[in-house]
């Protein structure tokens, strides 16, 4: 029995994510689902100066879409929002196979999840988390307006 | 009857995508197609193809004769009157929206009530929530118990004196249970209520007779029963179809047109507006013939040994929950579960990597799923060619999916 794409990283971050859980002073928060499979997440990001100071989300999907969300935290986290939109643009074009070798090990463990590229039923799961941070990213207002309510709740 | 071993490998060997490099158990989503079906819809394609109901020459006739003795084959096959009541379409959904479109919108109104059961697939449910939201009719729903049975008191409590129509599928795609139309039309009847049935999960499986069920309408595709994909049938009594009017406007479908207007022409032309697809109606009738060789005893044995065998070895794996009965002999070979803490697609994802295919979602049964409080799950579905070795092989899989997720089981 083979065992290729469900690899000791991947089930690592799933069963054990190190950023699912509550954060309270996230100033950015937005909510991403796919509504097709039922992947659901909720983003949130502490953003101080133009640079990612913490995050963490919650949900429920697949394994592939929470996984990919504790993967780009780890990554993103302590970086700045341009670095973090830089890496967003990479991970995507991994998924779409088309990556060079330095760019692949920049992702770090995100780079876990490569083989996404060969399954298209699969891509909405993977890039669920990033597309959701690139949202907060392309309207602030947004994010910070929910985050404010997420607050008063 | 005895079942060889023989006869079983023989009836694979007619499949040609059924092998031992993987273990197709998705039936209920689309059936393999026999080898005859196959050559039957080349055969039209290399020697007949023109276009059936107009030309005026031998292989336009030809292929008329071929599109229409389908429609024959298919009367025969659900016990209908006479083929005026056979409607080809593309497949169950398209059927069900001719009702909608062409019988409630013209005959429904504000204060007639409409009855779904919670069990039905979207397309036994979008069309209604349409016609009920045009018409001002209400909806309303039907609750199982939890395993999915519906008694004859639940049916009668959930009809009204203002229920005009009930629609209800003869075999849920999600349960694998059968209800029994043909006491529940006769209580439908009773109320003055009109009966739709949807055969899509229960043509493949097992022999219907419409006039023995006495449903009104009946729905079912092609595809699910051997047959090539865009292929379907409506069943309806032609005293109701002769004063509905066409669904879908075009060519053939007509007797007379001027600048203001046409003359439907005869039943069942009326409702096949447009070229048909006359190389899938002879695929389905190659499929029923296929089914008239094979035998309903045979499928049904089969069916019902692999179903046991599957739910009782399914049964030994921990983490496990079937939905619907805990009788065999209510799954008609679908078996839908979840697996604690695995999603589904992750199940349907890892079970490919061992050459397993099975259906992994929602099964288009949203509200289903949400009355039974699981929001995805997987689903195996078993076909009078699949195998005991092939259901080790699922089981094997499933067995191993919460290891390789990283739990500690053992």
């Amino acid at each position: 029995m083979q065992n290729t794409f469900y690899n000791e990283i991947l089930t690592d971050h799933n069963l054990h994510p190190a950023h699912k859980h509550e954060l309270p002073d996230a100033n950015f928060q937005l909510e991403g689902v796919n509504p097709s499979c039922g992947d659901d997440i909720v983003l949130k990001l502490k953003v101080e100066d133009g640079k990612i100071v913490d995050g963490a989300y919650l949900g429920d999907g697949c394994a592939i879409s929470q996984a990919s969300a504790d993967m780009m935290l780890d990554l993103v986290i302590g970086r700045t929002k341009e670095e973090a939109q830089r890496l967003s643009e990479i991970f995507l074009r991994m998924i779409k196979g088309h990556i060079t070798e330095e760019e692949h090990e920049e992702l770090e463990e995100a780079g876990a999840l490569i083989d996404v590229s060969h399954m298209p039923s699969r891509v909405k799961c993977a890039v669920l988390g990033w597309h959701t941070m690139d949202e907060i990213f392309d309207d602030p207002e947004k994010a910070a307006a929910e985050a404010e309510a997420a607050k008063k709740e | 009857m005895m079942i060889t071993q023989d006869m079983i490998d023989k009836v694979r060997a007619d499949f040609p995508l059924i092998s031992d490099e993987f273990a197709y158990l998705d039936n209920s989503a689309t059936s393999q197609k026999p080898q005859c079906v196959i050559d039957a819809v080349k055969r039209f394609y290399e020697t007949m193809n023109a276009n059936p109901l107009r030309g005026l020459y031998r292989i336009s006739v030809e292929a008329t004769d071929a599109y229409e003795d389908a429609r024959e084959a298919v009367r025969k096959f659900i016990g209908a009157k006479s083929t005026e009541e056979i409607v080809f379409t593309r497949n169950a959904t398209e059927s069900l929206n001719l009702v909608a479109y062409s019988w409630a919108l013209g005959n429904l109104k504000a204060g007639d009530e409409i009855l779904v059961t919670i069990v039905e697939h979207h397309s036994n449910m979008l069309p209604w929530q349409m016609a009920a939201k045009q018409t001002g009719a209400k909806l309303n729903y039907l609750y199982p118990d939890k395993a999915g049975t519906i008694t004859e008191e639940t049916f009668r409590k959930a009809l009204t004196p203002n229920t005009k129509l009930v629609c209800m599928t003869h075999l849920s795609n999600v349960l694998g249970r059968c209800y029994d139309l043909k006491t529940f039309a006769k209580i439908a009847h009773g109320q003055g209520a009109l009966f739709v049935g949807d055969g899509a999960q229960s043509t493949p499986h097992m022999p219907v007779d419409v006039r023995d069920l006495d449903v009104d309408f009946y729905a079912f595709s092609g595809h699910k029963m051997l047959a090539p994909m865009g292929i379907g049938v409506l069943y309806g009594k032609r005293e109701l179809l002769d004063k509905m009017d066409p669904f879908l406007r075009g060519g053939e479908m007509i007797d007379y047109v001027t600048t203001e207007g046409a003359t439907w022409t005869e039943l069942p032309h009326k409702f096949e507006a447009g070229t048909v697809n006359a190389g899938g109606a002879v695929g389905l009738h190659a499929a029923i013939d296929y089914y008239n060789k094979i035998g309903w005893e045979f499928i049904e044995q089969r069916e019902l040994e692999l179903t046991r065998y599957a739910m009782e070895k399914i049964r030994e794996v921990p983490h496990i929950t079937v939905l619907g009965s805990d009788k065999a002999e209510e799954h008609h070979g679908i078996i839908t579960f979840k697996v604690d803490g695995v999603h589904p697609h992750d199940i349907a994802a890892m079970m490919d990597e061992d050459g397993v295919c099975v259906r992994a979602g929602h099964h288009c049964a949203q509200p289903l799923l949400k009355f039974l409080g699981v929001p995805n799950t997987t689903r195996c579905s078993l076909g009078f060619y699949n195998t005991e070795k092939e259901i080790d092989r699922f089981i094997e899989s499933l067995s191993t999916l919460r290891t390789r997720m990283g739990y500690a089981d053992r």
